[in-house]
């Protein structure tokens, strides 16, 4: 039968046709529905991993022990996963290792617009990157065949418009069982173990594989040549959905596989048309390439490089006429900005910490919102973890020049739970053992909020709401060299305590740790319908007893 | 800058035989937007037809504008509507409508519930606003939300508007049936069904058309899927 899948949900349907044993990642728009809808197959293994390294690293440890893996992240996420990236392409694979890469042109959702079709040029793997959501099922197939077949991982690439856009797929059934790759750990030192004299060995393997994969795309089916007119486009991805729209009589090579590229096919089929457009979103990754190899092309010099793209950029961009719409009028739309939810529990430490006067290091997630009205109250936001860090960093300059305020607690750091979980562990731990000052507040809603409720180490729970060991602040600070008392754990909806914590804190030397408690109103609503409010609820208030720390008695 | 190149694509054709319908759908998050466009899209699927939707979720829906394009023909290629090339402006927010109007063609038609929602420290808007959509737009059909609080479930809003949609579509009433049927929340089938039928009612009332005429059954829609 047809379904009408979204790009994520496409992705997840392919991997499990393919056989995909382990799925894992880190919540991150665009990608985070991708695991969201694997978690419904059966007959295979999800998790949300702290963080992304973690997770590309639990991939690669299940494909070498035979399973094939899909890990998914949003781009900036593989920034944090670029380690073992590199090196898997080293290692290879035994089961297929596939890797999403969601970028976010036009920043939806992220805090920069990073195009990661370099990452698969630096690193050396092969990327798909599918059109629509029927090529995003089948491309996700094709990539696992092509890791198994070349012994590299395989980076999938979407773009948020193709993560979260629906359309028609064909000929899904779920009562297949799919073929699985046969379980055993491959046990070969020389290929899993990178050591200098191992890696440089590999290091030729990797530039003949490509050399191997330059030859196969030439014919690939991802790679699509459609002749019309003389006019000629190149293109990937969303982009040739517009070009479509805008240049219908076009000819169009369709590039399912944007590394490497098919220079013999890019050749013959730039030698068959008058004009040559390169219509890519981002960076001139294609035509930086076509230019190196002697060929005329109108790319950049046309589009742009900044946001994404739509039919109106291109006929802009094309100089050619736009449709008209219905009148124009003088009145003025206000402009409707997003913030945090009525009832959500972060306001309430954002309003203690704003009266008084802190500077406020601020991290990734809901809480971001802290920097718009009516709050207003954050100064930086770089990174996932860069809250405490930076804090770290502004308390070093600071109490060198002596510019200290009571106990030089003037610069504070509020981060996520699952944010905190994912980079700001090292971080803490890192100021505690530099022996700095610092007052960092953990905004703990036992939930991933941004990205739509996932479960996270401070949650009590595990994918699925599998019920899961839950991180003691106390425990885990006095562990990592913090005194009993520069930990506090509040109700994030007390004002009163907050205020009083913040207070005691500030008069106490070096890091302190201050967890406000509270529950996301909006994973509440979700909790209500399906009936499991009031645990949830009951175990957040556990979390503000000494009574109960560290592992649920019921996991 | 190379020429300026020419094309044959109108930017919205004439209404020949399976081109593409747009319908763009907009509101304040916790709307129900996102579910309503799921239903047509699925309706659109159920009826044979090429369909796609999109929309962005993320820091936006955390009280942003929320929106969703859903396109359905012979064969879609975008999944956003340009600029100038929806055929039906669908809002569950009346400021909204307006937002999004650019993306309108001439003479379309603005279907929306007279709910307010002012952003921000605003608490009210400008008076003026249903007579600066009317001027504006091809065909309108208002819902008065406070009239219609008595006749239906206020949480089937979005699907009482969908009713509207559905006599402007080339889609059979059976496709959207089954599509609500199958996406709505488990035991509001039978409310959601009947403030479609509300909406439908209203939109026909609204546009002088009777319930004959709607919807249109294009030979080419049956027995494809």
């Amino acid at each position: 039968m047809r379904a009408l899948l979204s790009g994520n949900e496409a992705i997840a349907l392919g991997a499990w046709e393919a056989g995909v044993a382990v799925g894992c990642g880190y919540p991150g728009t665009p990608s985070t529905e991708i695991l969201e809808a694997l978690i419904g197959y059966p007959g295979l293994y999800t998790e949300w991993s702290v963080n992304e390294k973690v997770a590309l690293e639990v991939g690669l440890g299940a494909s070498i022990a035979g399973g094939r893996a899909l890990v998914t992240m949003k781009h900036v996420g593989v920034n944090v996963a670029a380690d073992p990236l590199f090196t898997s392409v080293y290692t290879g694979v035994n089961a297929g290792l596939v890797v999403v890469t969601a970028d976010d042109p036009s920043m939806h959702s992220s805090q920069n617009e990073q195009d990661n079709r370099h990452y698969a040029v630096a690193a050396k793997l092969p990327m798909f990157e599918p059109s629509t959501p029927a090529e995003a099922r089948l491309f996700t197939r094709w990539a696992f065949e092509l890791s198994e077949q070349h012994d590299t991982p395989v980076f999938l690439r979407t773009t948020t418009r193709l993560s979260h856009s629906k359309g028609v797929v064909p000929e899904v059934d779920r009562t297949i069982t799919p073929a699985k790759h046969p379980v055993g750990v491959d046990q070969n030192p020389p290929k899993y173990v990178m050591i200098p004299g191992h890696a440089r060995v590999r290091r030729v393997e990797v530039e003949a594989r490509l050399a191997e994969l330059r030859r196969v795309v030439e014919t690939h089916p991802a790679n699509v040549v459609e002749r019309r007119g003389g006019v000629g486009v190149i293109t990937s991805g969303v982009p040739y959905s517009y070009v479509r729209e805008v240049l219908p009589d076009a000819s169009v090579l369709k590039l399912g596989i944007v590394h490497p590229l098919p220079e013999q096919l890019i050749r013959d089929f730039a030698a068959s048309v008058e004009t040559l457009y390169v219509v890519e979103e981002l960076d001139p990754v294609i035509e930086t390439q076509v230019r190196a190899w002697g060929l005329g092309c109108h790319g950049k010099d046309t589009f742009p490089a900044i946001g994404e793209f739509s039919p109106e950029v291109l006929r802009a961009s094309l100089g050619l006429p736009q449709p008209g719409s219905v009148a124009a009028g003088d009145l003025e739309v206000p402009m409707r900005l997003p913030g945090l939810c009525a009832g959500c529990p972060h306001g309430h430490v954002f309003n203690v910490l704003r009266d008084r006067g802190l500077f406020v290091s601020g991290d990734i997630g809901c809480y971001s919102l802290g920097v718009l009205p009516p709050y207003r109250i954050m100064d930086t936001l770089v990174d996932m973890g860069a809250s405490i860090t930076m804090a770290h960093g502004m308390d070093i300059v600071l109490a060198q020049a002596g510019q200290t305020h009571g106990q030089r607690a003037h610069v504070s750091a509020v981060i996520g739970d699952s944010t905190f979980a994912h980079s700001g562990i090292t971080g803490l731990l890192n100021a505690i053992w530099n022996k700095r000052d610092g007052l960092y507040v953990v905004l703990d809603n036992g939930t991933t909020a941004m990205t739509g409720a996932q479960e996270n180490p401070l949650s009590g729970e595990r994918m699925g709401h599998e019920n899961s060991t839950h991180v003691d602040y106390v425990l885990l600070c006095r562990a990592l060299g913090m005194p009993e008392q520069n930990v506090r754990i509040v109700d994030g909806n007390d004002t009163a305590a907050i205020s009083a914590a913040v207070d005691e804190l500030a008069t106490l030397p070096g890091v302190k740790l201050l967890a406000a408690v509270g529950l996301c109103v909006m994973e509440a609503k979700e909790l209500r319908k399906t009936g499991k409010l009031a645990e949830k609820k009951a175990w957040r208030e556990l979390q503000l007893t000494a009574a109960c720390r560290g592992v649920r008695t019921d996991a | 800058m190379p020429e300026p190149l020419k094309t044959d694509a109108a930017p919205h054709g004439a209404d020949e035989p399976g081109r593409v319908f747009n319908v763009l759908m907009v509101g304040v998050g916790g709307q129900g937007i996102i579910l309503a466009s799921d239903i047509l899209a699925e309706a659109a699927m159920l009826a044979g037809l090429d369909a796609k939707k999109s929309e962005v979720h993320g820091m936006s829906q955390r009280g942003g504008p929320v929106f969703s394009h859903v396109r359905f023909g012979a064969e879609v290629h975008s999944p956003v509507i340009g600029m100038g090339e929806a055929d039906v402006l669908y809002s569950l927010e009346r400021m909204e409508l307006l937002r999004w109007a650019p993306w309108a063609r001439p003479g379309a038609t603005a279907i929306y519930a007279d709910t307010d929602l002012p952003p921000g420290a605003l608490t009210a808007y400008p008076p003026g606003l249903d007579d600066e959509i009317a001027a504006r737009f091809g065909q309108v059909v208002r819902f008065d939300m406070r009239e219609l609080r008595s006749r239906i479930n206020p949480k089937a809003k979005n699907t009482v508007l969908l009713g509207a949609v559905s006599v402007l579509t080339p889609l059979p009433l059976d496709a959207y049936v089954r599509a609500i049927t199958a996406l709505v929340p488990a035991g509001t089938a039978d409310a959601n069904l009947a403030g479609f039928e509300v909406g439908r009612r209203i939109a026909l009332a609204a546009l002088g058309r009777d319930a004959e005429e709607a919807p249109h059954e294009p030979a080419a829609v049956a027995g494809q899927e």
